[in-house]
């Protein structure tokens, strides 16, 4: 039995019950066991004392969607080095995408990710399954035997099922265990040979663009299917002012969808390509600024339920090349939280909201106890300065991939302090 | 004496650039000096001995991803009159079957020390990315559908010396626009020279906000030819776009192939160009592609002019 923490002298934010209040977080055996809130809290003999001077307390973030390179791509990114990375930036759970190699599309290799998880990774990891064989789109995956081996949703990762009837019998399938079908909505034919979002600047730099409707046509199917089928759908990452009016239409009647959006697609826009800067060459392209500006008012409304990372370890052999040429995807884990904020500082969504996307939320879609400060719940907290500046130093990350998104930015806030079950797995050095 | 040059570089202040990537980094002056330089160079290629000493003990290297005949025949031949070692590389790779990346070739190159690296490569982006990573300058010969600033300049100056000024001017770039890297760096070349623009072709052949990058936008070839001095025709890939992008060859001839008829619309001493190579009977009548009107030979000519121009603005740049 390991000995108890006690937490005092924090702003406790919990998205879930709207706290934001001093207090006292007492844990023992990996949960939280008492919660004080202007008032004392018994302290057990023996007890380790951690005073928060005043910085936020905060359930550890919940991220939906990270690739790693475990197994396969072990060079881009291990179990072990996205929990570094997690840890570093107080994601104490997140989603682990199917997207490997061989792909989590058995409930063999589920069991594998749980067990290597476990050994190996500072976090919890929580393997999604495949929806299709090979994340190919034609044969579908055992969803029961893969949820019984630890699977917490469906999705086909970065890939996109273009049969219309093949994910209307997935969706059914999944209605039937209550599986989360998690889907990147792309209408290949559509997007064709595009590598970012369709418009003046694309055709400024000679490059294909995918527009808006390759993601919002096959959004709209996936809502119809979803209403038809009465599965739990999260429609994996939004990008544009369209998908949110569709999303924001069907939730109104169908209360079993949800949407998440990547902080890339929150924080950036298609000028921050520049010229040519691979970084920001992602699945879900950088949008317009009219774009970002109607996500983040769907995150800021309810529309939009969750905020991820995006996380996609590459390496520079598959980055240093030309635009077109060059893989999708950036790093994440660790600027997602300080990214986020800047979204608090500029006084465009509240604290509450911001982190209720990145906590309760997506606990909530997934059905984990985390996610939030509660008796009972694990102890999967964090210790946040909301100001602390910093400059994100690309070889200073503890992903094995340098591919940031944020390279050089400036931001304010950071992770101090990581606990996962009570066990402080990530303490800020200056 | 003014026919037989024995430099050039010394009359010009030097230039500042290192590279020729795009002329979306060109300011005004150094287009009109690019073009000055090219015009001291067009006597030379006419003398009987064609040549220059300007960079003689300099290393040219045409590196060219996509096969072309002439573009990389007119940089070897500029490099050639100018006095430089010139060595033809012709890099036969695809995105699925490359081996050696980009950048190590890049890095492979670099090591031989060329003084001037000239790269034709079918991704947009690809040539700044490999003058990133290397010691020498760095010429654009065409990068995916981003830009081909030696072919804006020789049309500058091929317009230059038939109209007597750019300035002014209406030209009309026809045909697709959408997949042309010569109607970019047309489009910001002329745009900077105070031309008034024109792109004219079918809807699915003009890319999104090209209204930004034009003065005006037509669909129809009859209303967008009113007025114009120069018309450019652009090579339709039709072996690509038919069935796909156009429903077929003769419907896109009928409509925006340029014939007596068509030529009629602009102004009566209108000039047209071409830069090659051409499609007879798919964008262009033959008998207007060599007709009087055509200027496309000496648009070749020029080519070769304004490359020994860009050459030595570089390279003499350097020692500036």
């Amino acid at each position: 039995m390991t000995k108890p923490v006690l937490i005092e002298n924090a702003r406790i934010v919990d998205p879930a019950s709207g706290t934001d209040q001093r207090g006292a977080v007492l844990i023992e055996d990996g949960r939280i066991t008492d919660l004080a809130l202007d008032g004392p809290v018994g302290v057990p003999d023996g007890a380790e004392v951690i005073n928060a001077n005043g910085l936020v307390l905060a359930p550890g973030l919940i991220d939906m969607r990270v690739f790693t390179g475990e197994p396969g791509w072990e060079y881009r990114e291990t179990l072990a080095s996205a929990g570094e990375a997690a840890a570093a930036g107080g994601v104490t759970s997140f989603v682990m995408m199917p997207d490997t190699m061989p792909a989590v599309d058995d409930g063999a290799v589920v069991d594998f990710l749980v067990r290597r998880a476990k050994a190996t990774s500072k976090v919890n990891i929580l393997p999604a399954a495949g929806i299709t064989k090979g994340l190919a789109g034609k044969d579908l995956t055992e969803f029961g035997l893969m949820r019984e081996a630890g699977a917490v949703c469906l999705t086909d990762g970065r890939n996109s099922i273009q049969s219309t009837a093949l994910l209307r019998t997935a969706m059914s399938y999944a209605a039937n265990f209550d599986m989360t079908i998690v889907h990147h909505t792309v209408d290949l034919s559509l997007a064709g040979e595009g590598v970012m979002n369709d418009g003046l600047f694309a055709t400024v730099l000679g490059l294909k663009g995918l527009p808006r409707e390759a993601e919002t046509i096959p959004l709209s199917r996936d809502l119809q299917l979803a209403a038809l089928t009465g599965v739990r759908y999260h429609a994996a990452q939004i990008s544009t002012e369209g998908s949110v009016e569709i999303v924001k239409a069907a939730k109104s009647r169908n209360a079993r969808i949800t949407a998440g959006v990547s902080i890339n697609n929150l924080c950036l826009n298609e000028n921050d390509i520049g010229r040519y800067r691979t970084y920001f060459k992602l699945g879900t392209p950088l949008r317009s600024e009219d774009d970002r500006r109607a996500v983040i008012e769907g995150l800021r409304s309810g529309v939009i339920d969750t905020i991820h990372s995006d996380h996609d370890p590459q390496d520079s052999e598959v980055k240093r090349q030309p635009f077109a040429e060059a893989s999708n995807g950036a790093i994440g884990l660790e600027t997602l939280l300080a990214a986020a904020l800047r979204l608090v500082h500029s006084d465009e969504v509240p604290l509450l909201t911001v982190l209720k996307a990145m906590t309760s939320r997506p606990a909530e879609i997934l059905g984990l106890e985390a996610g939030r400060i509660a008796k009972g719940a694990p102890a999967d907290l964090i210790l946040v300065d909301l100001d602390y500046p910093w400059q994100v130093n690309e070889n200073e990350l503890h992903s094995r991939s340098r591919n940031t998104s944020f390279e050089n930015a400036r931001l304010a806030g950071k992770v101090m302090r990581t606990l996962v079950g009570g066990e402080t797995v990530f303490l800020h050095q200056d | 004496m003014a026919d037989t040059p024995a430099s050039t570089s010394g009359d010009f202040p030097p230039f500042r650039q290192r590279h020729l990537i795009s002329i979306a980094d060109l300011k005004q002056h150094e287009i009109i000096d690019l073009l000055d330089r090219a015009e001291r160079m067009v006597p030379v290629s006419r003398q009987e001995r064609k040549s220059l000493p300007t960079l003689s003990g300099k290393t040219q290297i045409n590196l060219f991803f996509e096969a072309s005949t002439r573009t990389q025949s007119s940089f070897e031949i500029a490099g050639k009159r100018l006095g430089a070692l010139v060595v033809n590389m012709s890099v036969k790779t695809s995105s699925v079957s490359k081996g050696e990346t980009l950048v190590d070739t890049a890095a492979t190159l670099n090591a031989m020390r060329p003084d001037v690296l000239v790269v034709r490569h079918g991704a947009a982006g690809a040539v700044e990315l490999l003058s990133q990573k290397v010691g020498c300058s760095v010429i654009n010969a065409g990068d995916g559908a981003h830009e081909h600033p030696t072919q804006a300049l020789l049309d500058a100056l091929t317009i230059r010396r038939h109209k007597g000024r750019i300035s002014g001017l209406t030209v009309a770039i026809c045909g697709d626009i959408a997949n042309s890297r010569v109607a970019r760096s047309n489009l910001l070349l002329l745009g900077a020279l105070n031309v008034r623009t024109r792109v004219i072709a079918p809807r699915n052949l003009l890319p999104p906000g090209i209204e930004h990058l034009a003065t005006e936008v037509f669909t129809d070839m009859e209303q967008g030819l009113q007025g114009v001095d120069v018309i450019m025709m652009l090579r339709l890939q039709h072996e690509r776009a038919s069935g796909k992008m156009i429903p077929s060859v003769r419907e896109y001839y009928r409509f925006y192939g340029l014939d007596a008829e068509k030529l009629g619309w602009a102004n009566p001493d209108a000039i047209v160009m071409h830069p090659g190579p051409m499609n007879r009977g798919v964008e262009i009548d033959p008998a207007i592609a060599d007709g009087a009107r055509s200027v496309i030979t000496d648009q070749v000519e020029m080519g070769v002019a304004v490359r020994m121009a860009v050459l030595d603005a570089l390279l003499s740049g350097d020692q500036a």
